[in-house]
């Protein structure tokens, strides 16, 4: 059976090297953060979820979340987890101190949620899902609301749900029909119907806090007249504890391909009269709302396709080391693990350097996070923040997307065993897939790329990146060795691509919309394998430099550098294709008609 | 009470220990390190003490390199009030610690002093009694249960032929056995805590005692790897290879 263990190397690695950790330090409010401290929590938050997150995960997935007579029974374990988690303080670790937080900057909290996530994706989603609602409310909720459930929820001592779906209402949100009407005492009754509301009931804790988008009876039609309101699963008493039950339930849960100890629920408002709900902020401004933090959850679902990336990852290295089979190719009678087997390497390598080329570009975008959001001058605040919202489709599709490709390849490492649930390595798939759909879908990823990330701005924010990428070439260039002119040469052609993709898209959205929309997904994995590439190649350069000062981590870094290589040979060399896909692809698209389909 | 909890920097008991290439000891260079998990246990004891109001204060205290700095971090972490590092580069055997522990322990006047019944590196098993013996006072090694009793201290041993109960008039050096309890985890709070917690350090000489190593490492090599075993057809070839080849019965 493999374990997960924290990757802390090369966590650190990239915390050190690429994404900045003692420039974050210099930001105000994050004068605490060490090296030493950073250090410290990761190493405790991974012996935490190697030791109590990650036995859960495959009981949880074969136990799974059930209703039972109206309340969800979580799989064994995860409440006593829980529990723990929340005593830890874990929960608190990115809130700010004002409601009992630790304020850690994003950069900290990264890593940390990657553990849990790699560790136990199912369970990681409840506190997640509690973040979304806590970030919301510190936004805009009333000082009262801020009081009654911020510090309960930023403990953890009360989780938080999202409740924005509904059967008609998916992708397009401007469709959904739960109602609230104003009351005289200032409150809401709220009637109507909520699908894949993810934890939405649970039996870890004495309270839920739902948000739940709904329409005021003279709210204007779609997207522009939906409201946000808390609705509480107990109402909650003046002394500030839970109180008498809300008129909201759990009707049933999802069975589902993946992610099957997170109880995934529908919920039914206002059966008897109306659940009892107070504003956020005004009213029709709810979808606003829920914009501001979608960077945020979209960023966490990205973060899931490196997490299982890394556990896929490591359940197939442990296979391909113990399992024994055939001959080595170069002689010798002897049976040998399949690890000496090329084809095995090969799909070992693509998995190792896929998954680091993620972080690295995983934690670069957190740092930018900290950076736009604590940066004293208001300049670098912005140039942080559009490079944050270029990225944030790029490292949510192409993250995600590639999370689901190297949990599919761990699995085919394991052979016929990957195939047999026992093994472990079938549940990372399935666990994957959702990744690419929920919080929206690649698609709408890509949309959101080639729409409001590159056309709004005529391209600014993508030619900013195009020249930070042109100044890691400049720097392969300058260094010698045979691995760093292929690096050079792979990453140079890629960023071509990526340039020539990005003119070709901010033309075709006002020439032809439908032409961009078509090539909007492999633009969007092409922008990805090369921003990989990109972080890959400066990783590869800054391991050569702490190679020539003489470190102690020389394994380490030849094997980043390896890395590099790797992918620059076998990822980045797909650049081309997708780039002739977005500029040629079009027509293969769209020109049937649907009754020729 | 005042409790002083020894903590020694080990090589992690999940990595795989190698011998150094020129065989004069194990490679530590770029090895994840980590608290004796004795020590943990130990330390764990400490804290309880202090939550059931038997303890006052929480000492931990480390022998060794600057790095040992990281080790006590972890026991503030844990819950411990201070630390105290007596720094030393050079290699600290376990009567050395005693030596320098048993200084401390005049300076500190602890009421209790406990720590693993051996690190997991060089497995001696030797640190506590010795400190006992320096500084003649009572000693409970192996302890899987312990118990205050008044001015006593109730200590049940894990001895070979199963458990024996001594009682300890305090002060005492207790060290710990593996069930003795079983540690927490560190929360977030006490890690952020800890940084702002006094660490102290003291070199050996300040202290007055000669920590130069009375044992000489000759050459430290991997044990032998093992033959393959072999099938034997019966009892009587068994029994004759255990008696004309093995020796081992005669």
């Amino acid at each position: 059976m493999s374990e997960y263990k924290a990757p802390l190397n090369d966590m650190l690695f990239v915390l050190r090297e690429l994404a900045g950790l003692d420039q974050v330090a210099k930001l105000p409010g994050c004068e605490d953060v060490s090296d030493d401290l950073v250090q410290q929590i990761l190493e405790e938050n991974g012996r935490f979820s190697s030791e109590v997150l990650a036995p859960l995960n495959q009981s949880g997935d074969k136990e799974g979340s059930v209703l039972k007579d109206g309340a969800v029974v979580t799989p064994r374990g995860f409440k006593e987890a829980y529990r723990q988690f929340v005593e830890g303080g874990w929960n608190a670790l990115q809130f700010p101190a004002e409601y009992g937080g630790q304020g850690l900057p994003k950069l900290v909290s990264t890593p940390v949620m990657e553990m849990w996530k790699s560790a136990n994706m199912a369970f990681s989603l409840c506190p997640l899902l509690t973040t979304g609602a806590i970030e919301a409310l510190m936004l805009r909720g009333t000082e009262a609301q801020k009081k009654t459930y911020l510090p309960k929820m930023v403990e953890g001592t009360w989780t938080g749900t999202m409740n924005l779906t509904e059967s008609q209402a998916g992708s397009d949100l401007g469709l959904i029909k739960t109602r609230a009407e104003r009351q005289p005492d200032g409150t809401y009754r709220i009637r109507g119907e909520k699908i894949f509301i993810t934890w939405g009931e649970q039996d870890f804790t004495a309270n839920i806090v739902h948000l739940v988008l709904a329409r005021t009876p003279d709210a204007p039609e779609g997207v522009r007249g939906i409201s946000l309101f808390i609705v509480p699963k107990f109402l909650v008493n003046a002394d500030g504890s839970a109180g008498e039950r809300n008129d909201a339930r759990c009707a049933s849960l999802e069975h589902k391909l993946g992610i099957h100890a997170s109880p995934t629920a529908v919920m039914i408002y206002g059966e008897k009269g109306g659940a009892i709900g107070t504003l956020v902020g005004e009213e029709n401004r709810g979808l606003e709302y829920m914009f501001i933090m979608m960077n945020a959850a979209r960023f966490a679902v990205g973060l899931e396709g490196v997490a299982i990336a890394e556990r896929a990852y490591q359940r197939a290295l442990a296979y391909a080391r113990e399992r024994i089979q055939s001959r080595d190719l170069a002689g010798g009678a002897a049976s040998v693990p399949i690890i000496r087997q090329p084809d095995v390497r090969r799909m070992l390598m693509s998995m190792k350097a896929q998954t680091e080329a993620m972080r690295a570009l995983a934690y670069v975008v957190a740092a930018a996070m900290d950076a736009a959001h604590r940066h004293p001058d208001k300049t670098e605040r912005a140039k942080q923040q559009a490079f944050v919202d270029l990225m944030i489709p790029v490292v949510k599709g192409w993250s995600t997307e590639t999370g689901i490709e190297v949990a599919s390849t761990g699995l085919q490492v394991h052979g016929g065993m990957g195939f047999i649930e026992e093994t472990g390595a079938a549940q990372h798939l399935r666990d994957a897939r959702i990744t690419s759909i929920y919080e929206g879908t690649t698609g709408i990823q890509a949309n959101d790329l080639i729409g409001r990330k590159i056309a709004r701005d005529g391209g600014a924010a993508a030619r900013a990146l195009i020249g930070m990428m042109r100044g890691t070439e400049a720097d392969l260039a300058s260094t010698a060795g045979e691995d760093f002119t292929a690096i050079r040469e792979s990453l140079g052609e890629g960023i071509t691509a990526v340039a020539e993709c990005a003119d070709w898209m901010a033309a075709a959205y006002t020439a032809d919309i439908k032409a961009a929309h078509a090539g909007a997904v492999p633009f969007l994995k092409l922008t990805g394998l090369v921003c990989g590439g990109w972080q890959m190649a400066r990783a590869a350069l800054a391991a050569k430099k702490r190679l020539s000062s003489g470190v102690a981590d020389r394994a380490f870094c030849e094997a980043k550098i390896i890395s590099a290589r790797f992918y620059a040979d076998h990822v980045l060399s797909q650049a081309c294709g997708l780039r002739d896909t977005v500029v040629n692809g079009a027509r293969g698209v769209m020109a049937l008609s649907e009754e020729q389909f | 009470m005042k409790i002083l909890v020894a903590v020694k920097r080990v090589v992690d008991y999940n990595v795989k220990v190698r011998v150094k290439t020129d065989g004069t000891g194990v490679e530590t260079a770029n090895v994840k390190m980590s608290m004796n998990p004795f020590d943990e246990i130990a330390l764990e004891e400490a804290l309880r003490m202090k939550e059931a109001g038997i303890a006052t204060e929480i000492v931990a205290i480390s022998c060794g390199a600057a790095t040992c700095q990281e080790t006590l971090r972890t026991a503030l972490a844990f819950g411990a009030d201070r630390a105290i590092l007596v720094e030393s580069d050079t290699e600290l055997q376990p009567l050395a610690v005693a030596k320098l522990l048993a200084a401390i322990v005049k300076k500190e006047s602890p009421g209790m002093v406990i720590l693993g019944k051996q690190a997991i590196d060089d497995d001696c098993n030797q640190t506590g009694q010795m400190l006992a013996a320096l500084l003649g006072w009572p000693q409970g090694a192996f302890a899987s249960k312990l118990a205050r009793d008044g001015d006593k201290l109730a200590v049940t041993r894990e001895v070979d032929g199963g458990l024996e109960t001594v009682s300890l008039s305090l002060p005492a050096v207790v060290t710990a056995d593996l069930r003795l309890n079983e540690p927490r985890y560190v929360t977030l709070p006490n890690i952020m805590k800890a940084k702002k917690k006094p660490l102290e350090t003291i070199k050996p000489d300040a202290l007055g005692v000669d920590a130069t190593p009375r044992l000489k490492t000759l050459k430290v090599q991997e044990p032998p790897t093992r033959k393959a075993g072999i099938k034997v057809p019966d009892a009587k070839t068994l029994v004759d290879k255990l008696r004309n080849e093995a020796k081992v019965i005669s």
